[in-house]
C-alpha cells in the first residue's frame, strides 16, 4: 500500500501529464484568472514541448556540471591536484555569491542569445553545489574504511572506483538534486534570451497582462522541481540504505 | 625497497608551483593572444579587438607587458605568499589603470559615439592575477577583520578610480554617464528591495522559527510550505503576484497610499519576502535545536523564565547559525532583485533586461557588474560577522 505522500506525488504528475496533453481540460479552471477574450490556456506553442526542451536543457546542462564538477573534485582530493583543495573551496564560496540572472547576462556578450547563453548560465551555476558536495564526499570517508582497502592491497584506482565514488555517491547526488532544483528555476530566465523553456509562457503572460500564462508556466516548472526534487532523494536514500547496510 | 624508493623521488616538491603555471599561461594568452580592448565606431556595431601594444602608447604597452610578465614569473615559482599578493596586486592595479588609458589613445575625446570597453584579454589578465590574490589569501587565511580590511583597500580603490575619472573613457561609463540620475534610483530601488524584504523577512521569521522550535508539528507543515516555495521560479512567482496585490491596491483602503500595486515594487517586495522566509526560519530552528541541553538546564535551574531562557541563552547561541541563514537570504536576495525589473520593480535589472533588449552589452554589464559586486561585499561582511560571532573553531562553510 503506498504513503499518503506518494499517492499525493502521482495525483501531481498525472495532472501536470493531464495538464501538458490536454491543456484545453483545463480552460475553465484558468478563465476567471483572465481578462474577456483573452486565451485563459497558453496558445502560442505546445506546453508539452516547451516543457521537453525545458528538461533537456536543465538535463544537458546537469550532466556536463556533473562531469566536470566530480572529475575536478576527484583531481582535487588526489595526491597530484592537493595543491588546489583550499583554493577551490574559497572558488566554489566566491562562485556561490554570483547571482544566477548576472551570469545569464555576462555569458549574452560572450555566447550570444539563444540557448547556448542558458545552458553556459545553468552549467557553470550547476557545477558549484555538485563539486561542493563531491569535494565533501571525497573528504570525509571513514578512514578505516580507506586503510582498510590500502591494507587489502588495492591501487589507488581501484580504491577510488570501488571504494571512495560508491561511498560519497550519496552526497555527491545531493549535490545534483540543489544543482538541479536551481537550474529547472534559472532555467525560466533564460527564456529573456531567447532561450526556448517555459520561461517563454511566463514572459508572455507578463508582457500581455495575462495572469493564466504566468501561473501555467510557473506552476508546471513547480511541479516539475517538486517532482524531480523528490525522485533524486528517493534515490539517495535507497544509495545511502545500500551502502550503510 | 624498490617502491620505497621511487616514492621518494616522486615526493620531492616541484621546483614549480602548479597553480603558477595555469595562472602564468593565462596571463600569457591574455597578454599576447587575446585583445586587450575593443574599439568600436559606435554603440552597437560589431567591435574590433586591438592587442595591448595597439591599444597603449609604446611605453605604457611595454610596461604593462613587464609587469604581466613578471607577476606570471612569481607565479611560476614557488615564492612566498606575500611576495605573490603584492606582484598580483600590482598587475591587477596596472591593468585597471591601463584599461583606462587605452579607452583614451584608441577613441579621439571629442568623438562622442565612439566605444572602448576591455576585451577577452584584459578579462583572461584580471582573471590570471584574481586567482593568484585568491590562492594567496586562501594560504594566508586572514581573519574577519583583515578581511573586511581587504574589503575596503578593494573599494577604496575602485572608487579612487571612478572619482579621479580613470574610467571615464570606457564605454560601461558612458553609458552610466548618460543615465547617472536613473542609475542611483534604480540602485536605491535595488537595495530597498533587497535589505527592505530581508528586513521584513526576519521580523517574521525569527519568531515564526521560534514557534517551530517550540512545536513539533507546526515545524514540518510551514518547513513544507517554505519549501515549496522557493521551488516556484521566481519570475513566475513575482508575476503571480501582481494579482492578488492588484485587488489589494483597488478593494484595501489606504494601502495604495503605502504604495501597494498590482504592478512595480509590491509584488517584487512580497515575492522577495517569500523566497526569504525559508532560510531565516529554517536557520533559526536548527540554531535554537542546537542549544546544547547542558545550556537550558543550567538556565533552568538558576530559575529563568522560559523569556529570560529564550533572550539570555537560545538565542545567543543559536545567533551564528540565524546569522547564516540571513547571509544566505541576503546574497540570494540582491541576485533575485534583477528580476523585479520584468515586473516594472525596478532595480539593477531595469539596465541588464534593457541592454539585452537592445543588443547593448555595455548597458547589460552597467546592471550586472554593481549586482556582483553588491553581493560580494554582502558574502564578506557577513561571513567576518557570522565568523566573529561564532565559536572559534567553525571557520568557513566547507567541510
Amino acid at each position: 500500500m503506498p504513503s499518503l505522500p506518494t499517492l499525493l506525488r502521482l495525483a501531481v504528475f498525472l495532472v501536470l501529464l493531464a495538464f501538458l496533453l490536454q491543456p484545453g481540460l483545463f480552460e475553465p479552471l484558468f478563465e476567471p484568472l483572465v481578462q474577456e477574450n483573452a486565451p485563459a490556456v497558453y496558445n502560442r506553442g505546445s506546453l508539452f514541448w516547451l516543457t521537453l526542451l525545458h528538461l533537456r536543457t536543465v538535463l544537458v546542462a546537469t550532466l556536463a556540471a556533473t562531469v566536470v564538477a566530480v572529475s575536478l573534485a576527484i583531481l582535487v582530493t588526489r595526491e597530484v591536484g592537493a595543491e588546489f583543495l583550499p583554493l577551490s573551496r574559497s572558488l566554489v564560496n566566491i562562485g556561490q555569491t554570483f547571482p544566477p540572472v548576472a551570469v545569464l547576462a555576462l555569458s549574452v556578450p560572450i555566447f550570444g542569445f539563444g540557448e547556448k547563453p542558458t545552458l553556459i548560465a545553468l552549467f557553470l551555476y550547476g557545477l558549484l553545489p555538485i563539486f561542493e558536495n563531491a569535494l565533501t564526499g571525497l573528504t570525509t570517508l571513514p578512514l578505516a574504511v580507506i586503510e582498510a582497502a590500502r591494507g587489502a592491497g588495492m591501487t589507488e584506482r581501484q580504491r577510488l572506483l570501488q571504494i571512495e565514488l560508491p561511498l560519497a555517491l550519496p552526497v555527491i547526488l545531493t549535490g545534483i538534486r540543489l544543482s538541479v532544483v536551481i537550474s529547472l528555476a534559472t532555467a525560466t530566465i533564460g527564456s529573456t534570451v531567447a532561450a526556448k523553456t517555459l520561461g517563454e509562457v511566463i514572459i508572455a503572460g507578463l508582457q500581455s497582462n495575462n495572469l493564466a500564462f504566468v501561473l501555467q508556466g510557473g506552476l508546471i516548472v513547480a511541479a516539475l522541481a517538486v517532482l524531480i526534487h523528490d525522485m533524486l532523494q528517493a534515490l539517495e536514500r535507497t544509495l545511502a540504505g545500500r551502502t550503510h547496510a | 625497497m624498490a617502491i620505497g624508493v621511487i616514492r621518494e623521488t616522486e615526493r620531492r616538491p616541484l621546483p614549480f608551483d602548479k597553480l603558477g603555471v595555469i595562472i602564468a599561461a593565462l596571463a600569457l594568452y591574455g597578454a599576447f593572444l587575446a585583445p586587450f580592448a575593443t574599439f568600436r565606431a559606435n554603440r552597437i556595431v560589431q567591435g574590433e579587438g586591438k592587442a595591448i601594444l595597439e591599444a597603449l602608447p609604446p611605453s605604457l604597452g611595454y610596461g604593462l607587458l613587464a609587469v604581466v610578465m613578471f607577476g606570471a614569473i612569481v607565479a611560476v615559482l614557488r615564492t612566498s605568499v606575500l611576495v605573490r599578493m603584492a606582484a598580483a596586486f600590482v598587475a591587477l592595479v596596472a591593468l585597471c589603470f591601463l584599461v583606462g588609458r587605452a579607452a583614451g589613445s584608441l577613441a579621439p575625446a571629442d568623438n562622442a559615439y565612439a566605444r572602448v570597453s576591455p576585451a577577452s584579454g584584459f578579462w583572461v589578465l584580471v582573471l590570471a592575477f584574481a586567482l593568484l590574490v585568491a590562492d594567496a589569501l586562501t594560504r594566508l587565511n586572514p581573519g574577519p577583520g583583515l578581511r573586511l580590511l581587504f574589503l575596503a583597500g578593494a573599494l577604496a580603490l575602485i572608487g579612487a578610480m571612478l572619482a579621479t575619472g580613470q574610467w571615464d573613457g570606457l564605454s560601461i561609463l558612458k553609458e552610466y554617464a548618460s543615465r547617472a540620475e536613473t542609475f542611483w534610483a534604480e540602485a536605491g530601488r535595488h537595495l530597498t528591495l533587497a535589505l527592505g524584504s530581508l528586513a521584513v523577512a526576519t521580523a517574521f521569521g525569527l519568531p515564526l522559527g521560534i514557534l517551530c522550535h517550540r512545536v513539533d508539528r507546526l515545524r514540518a507543515a510551514v518547513l513544507n510550505v517554505l519549501n515549496a516555495i522557493q521551488t516556484i521560479p521566481s519570475i513566475a512567482l513575482f508575476g503571480i503576484l501582481i494579482a492578488p496585490l492588484g485587488w489589494v491596491a483597488t478593494h484595501v483602503p489606504g494601502a495604495q497610499a503605502i504604495g501597494v500595486r498590482g504592478i512595480g515594487v509590491a509584488p517584487a517586495f512580497v515575492a522577495l519576502f517569500l523566497y526569504s522566509l525559508l532560510p531565516v526560519v529554517a536557520n533559526t530552528v536548527v540554531g535554537l535545536a542546537g542549544v546544547p541541553r547542558a545550556a537550558n538546564d543550567a538556565a533552568r535551574g538558576l530559575g529563568m523564565t522560559e523569556g529570560q531562557r529564550l533572550v539570555r541563552v537560545e538565542f545567543p547561541l543559536a545567533f551564528p547559525v540565524i546569522l547564516a541563514g540571513i547571509r544566505i537570504v541576503l546574497v540570494q536576495n540582491i541576485g533575485l532583485a534583477t528580476i523585479a525589473a520584468l515586473i516594472g520593480g525596478g532595480g539593477f535589472g531595469v539596465f541588464v533586461f534593457q541592454g539585452i533588449g537592445q543588443t547593448a552589452m555595455d548597458l547589460v554589464l552597467l546592471g550586472a557588474v554593481p549586482t556582483v559586486l553588491l553581493a560580494f561585499m554582502a558574502a564578506i561582511v557577513l561571513d567576518a560577522l557570522i565568523e566573529v560571532t561564532g565559536p572559534k573553531h567553525s571557520r568557513g562553510k566547507a567541510a
